[in-house]
C-alpha cells in the first residue's frame, strides 16, 4: 500500500497525481458537512506552506500549529510538510483555560523546541506576537488569514518536502502540561510509513474502509489513526469535532450510520460515556452493522467498558465481535500491537490476590478469592519486539509481571532537543515504555504503570504538573502537595485525585479553598480535580529524606476512602 | 421559588464540585472556570431534562447560554411547560 515513497508529502502527491477529486476526508461539523477532494488537501496544503515559505521557514525547522478543528488544522499541517518542515500540532487555548497559564506552557515548549513559526486563529495570534517579541529563533507568528502578496503556486512537483530523505524529522508528537510540553517526540517520515506498513495488515486494511473518528489531532491516536492513516492510506475519513462529540456523544454513531464508517479508535472512557449517556431519541433509523472495528486504545481498557458498550448499541446492529483493542504509544509512532480483528478480543481471568502480591498473572481457578479480568491487547505488529524485564533489564517468562520495553523500526528517533529524556528512555535500542504487563500465548496484557503517568480520559497528564498549579493557590502549604489518578470504573477512567495540606498561617473557609483548587486546575490543565481531600500537617506520608511519596499517599487515601 | 436553584446546586454539589450545597455561590461561574468540565455538560442536560422536562440542547452547552447557577435557573423557568 505504501510503495516506494521516502516521505510523507510524497505519498499525499501520489494521491494527487492519481484521482485528484477522490474524497478525502468528510468533515462532519454542525452546521453541515465539508467534502475534501484530494486535490482541495493538496492545494489547501500548498497555501500555506506558501505563506511559511514567505516568512522564511526552512525544511528541518519546526512549525508549532495551534488552530482548532477544521480545513486550516489540516491544511497547515500538511503545509509544513510541503516544504520540509517539522509540523507540530497542539491543543489550541479554549474559553476554560486561563490565557496567562497557556502562555506560560508554551514558554517551556519555544524554550526546548525553538520553533520557527507558530499558527494560530488570528484573535490568539495577535496575543502571541505580542508575548513571543522577543523570543529567538521564532520567525513569523502566522494565522490562516495572513495575507500573500503576489506568491504563485509554485509547480505541484517542486516542493521541497518532496525531496526530504526518510530519515529527517516528519513530526513532533507532544503530551500535554509543562512536563509533555517540554518531551517532543520526534518521528521520522521512513518511522511513520514503516509503522502504516506494519499496522495497516494487522487491521486487514482496505481503501473500501471509512475512518469515523472525533479524537483531537494533538494526541497521537487522533493525529495518526484518525488523521494521517486514512489519508496516507488512501481510505475515506469522516472526522468530528472532539468539542462537539463530547457535548453530544451520539454524533459519532448517527456518522458511523449515515458514512457506512467501518473503523474507529476510542479511548477506554468514551465506552461508558457513550452506553451511558445517549438517549434513544438520537439513535433513530441508526444502524451501525458496518462498524467492523471499534477499537480500544491509549488508555487502560476494562472488561466492563466493552460489555456497557456491547449491551447498549447491540440493539443498533453493533456487530458482536466488533470491540477490538490496541496498545499504543507515540514513541512507536502509535500502535505497538492489535487484537480483536474479526474476532473476539481475549479476556484473561486471573487470580487478583496472585498479581497483586507476586506479580504473576495466574489463570484463575474456582478457588481464586479475587478474579481479575485483564483485557488482550493482542499480538505485536509484525515490525515490534516486546519484552517483559525485570528493573535490571533481564527478560522474564510469560505470565510474569515486569516493565514492558520495545523495539522497532518504527520508533522515536529521540525527543526532540533533549539527549538527556533520550538517553533515559533508550537503552541499547529498547525503550522503556514504563507500563507494566505481560506476554501470554503471543499476545500483549497491560497491568499497570510504573511510572507516574495518569491517563484520565485518554489525555496524558502528569501529576508533578498538576501538583505545581495547586502549590499555587493562597491557603496552600507550597510543596505539601501530592497528585495521583484512581481508576473509576463508572467513568471506565481515571480520576485525578489531590491530597493538599492547608497552610496554618492561614484561616481561609476550606469550601473557598476547594473552589479555588478546582477552578485552578479547570483553567490550568486539560482536566478536572476528582477526589480532594484537605489534611493538616500530620497526614501527608513522607519518606525519610522528608519527600512525598506518591504510591504511598495514594494508598493511604485509598485505605481511608474505603 | 428558590426549588429550582436548590436542586441545581444540590445535583451539581454531589457530581461536579465535591461540596456542601449550602457551599456553592449562585454567582459561581461554572462553565468558564472550568468546574464544570465538558465531560459533566451532557449529564447535567439529562438531568435539566429529567428533573424540570426542559430541553437544553447539546449546541446549547456553552457560556453563551449560562454560566452560574443562577443563570441556569433562569433558562430553565422560561422554558418550564
Amino acid at each position: 500500500m505504501m510503495r516506494t515513497e521516502r516521505n510523507i508529502a510524497q505519498v499525499l502527491f501520489r494521491r494527487y497525481l492519481e484521482d485528484p477529486e477522490e474524497i478525502a476526508l468528510v468533515l462532519h461539523f454542525r452546521g453541515g458537512d465539508t467534502l475534501i477532494t484530494v486535490r482541495q488537501l493538496f492545494e489547501g496544503a500548498a497555501g500555506h506552506a506558501l505563506r511559511y515559505r514567505a516568512a522564511g521557514i526552512h525544511p528541518g525547522e519546526v512549525v508549532v500549529d495551534l488552530l482548532p478543528p477544521g480545513e486550516d488544522l489540516l491544511y497547515s499541517f500538511f503545509g509544513a510538510t510541503l516544504i520540509g518542515a517539522i509540523p507540530s500540532i497542539l491543543p489550541f487555548l479554549t474559553e476554560k483555560l486561563d490565557p496567562n497559564r497557556y502562555r506560560e506552557s508554551l514558554d517551556s515548549l519555544v524554550a526546548i523546541t525553538r520553533p520557527a513559526a507558530l499558527i494560530a486563529e488570528s484573535d490568539f495570534a495577535a496575543v502571541l506576537r505580542a508575548h513571543l517579541a522577543h523570543a529567538e529563533r521564532v520567525k513569523a507568528i502566522l494565522d490562516p488569514g495572513t495575507h500573500l502578496e503576489g506568491a504563485e503556486i509554485p509547480e505541484p512537483s517542486s516542493w521541497e518536502g518532496l525531496k526530504a530523505e526518510g530519515s529527517s524529522v516528519a513530526l513532533l508528537q507532544h503530551s500535554s502540561g509543562t512536563t509533555g510540553l517540554q518531551k517532543g517526540v520526534a518521528l521520522s517520515h521512513a518511522a511513520v510509513l514503516r509503522q502504516l506498513a506494519a499496522y495497516l495488515p494487522a487491521l486487514e486494511f482496505s481503501t473500501q474502509d471509512v475512518i469515523v473518528s472525533w479524537l483531537p489531532l494533538y494526541h497521537d491516536m487522533g493525529l495518526i489513526a484518525g488523521f494521517l492513516l486514512p489519508i496516507l492510506a488512501g481510505a475515506k475519513l469522516v472526522m468530528l469535532s472532539p468539542f462537539e462529540w463530547v457535548r453530544a456523544p451520539w454524533l459519532l454513531l448517527q456518522a458511523v450510520s449515515s458514512y457506512h464508517g467501518t473503523l474507529s479508535w476510542l479511548p477506554n472512557f468514551a465506552y461508558n460515556f457513550s452506553a451511558a449517556r445517549i438517549p434513544d431519541r438520537e439513535l433513530a433509523g441508526v444502524d451501525l452493522s458496518s462498524w467492523r472495528a471499534v477499537i480500544n486504545c491509549s488508555e487502560p481498557m476494562a472488561a466492563e467498558s466493552h460489555r456497557m458498550f456491547t449491551n447498549r448499541f447491540r440493539a443498533w446492529g453493533l456487530r458482536e465481535n466488533a470491540l477490538a483493542t490496541c496498545y499504543a504509544m507515540a514513541e512507536n509512532v502509535f500502535a505497538v500491537s492489535q487484537g480483536g480483528i474479526g474476532e473476539a478480543v481475549r479476556i484473561d481471568r486471573v487470580d487478583g490476590e496472585v498479581l497483586a502480591r507476586q506479580a504473576l498473572a495466574r489463570p484463575a481457578e474456582s478457588s481464586s478469592a479475587r478474579v481479575v479480568e485483564v483485557v488482550s491487547a493482542g499480538p505485536p505488529l509484525r515490525n515490534c519486539e516486546l519484552r517483559v524485564v525485570d528493573p535490571d533489564g533481564s527478560p522474564r517468562p510469560d505470565r510474569e509481571v515486569g516493565e514492558l520495553v520495545l523495539h522497532s523500526d518504527c520508533m522515536l528517533d529521540g525527543y526532540f532537543n533533549r539527549p538527556d529524556a533520550t538517553a533515559e528512555a533508550l537503552r541499547d535500542g529498547w525503550y522503556r515504555t514504563g507500563d507494566l504487563g505481560y506476554l501470554a500465548e503471543g499476545e500483549v496484557f497491560i497491568t499497570g504503570r510504573k511510572k507516574d503517568l495518569m491517563i484520565v480520559g485518554g489525555k496524558n497528564i502528569f501529576p508533578q504538573d498538576i501538583e505545581a498549579l495547586i502549590n499555587q493557590v493562597p491557603g496552600v502549604h507550597p510543596g505539601r502537595v501530592v497528585v495521583f489518578g484512581i481508576f473509576n470504573p463508572a467513568l471506565g477512567t481515571e480520576e485525578v485525585a489531590a491530597v493538599v495540606e492547608t497552610d496554618p498561617r492561614s484561616r481561609g473557609d476550606p469550601a473557598r479553598l476547594s473552589l479555588a483548587i478546582r477552578e485552578t486546575v479547570a483553567t490550568g490543565s486539560e482536566v478536572t480535580l476528582g477526589p480532594l481531600k484537605l489534611v493538616d500537617e500530620r497526614w501527608l506520608v513522607k519518606t525519610s529524606s522528608g519527600k512525598i511519596a506518591r504510591g504511598a499517599n495514594r494508598d493511604k487515601l485509598l485505605a481511608e476512602e474505603s | 421559588m428558590d426549588d429550582i436553584e436548590d436542586r441545581l446546586r444540590a445535583y451539581l454539589a454531589d457530581n461536579c464540585l465535591h461540596l456542601p450545597p449550602a457551599q456553592i455561590p449562585t454567582e459561581q461561574p461554572l462553565l468558564t472556570s472550568g468546574l464544570v468540565d465538558s465531560f459533566h455538560l451532557v449529564d447535567l442536560a439529562l438531568f435539566v431534562e429529567s428533573e424540570f422536562g426542559v430541553r437544553i440542547d447539546d449546541t446549547e452547552l456553552n457560556p453563551g447560554t449560562f454560566d452560574t447557577l443562577n443563570q441556569l435557573a433562569q433558562l430553565i423557568r422560561m422554558r418550564r411547560p
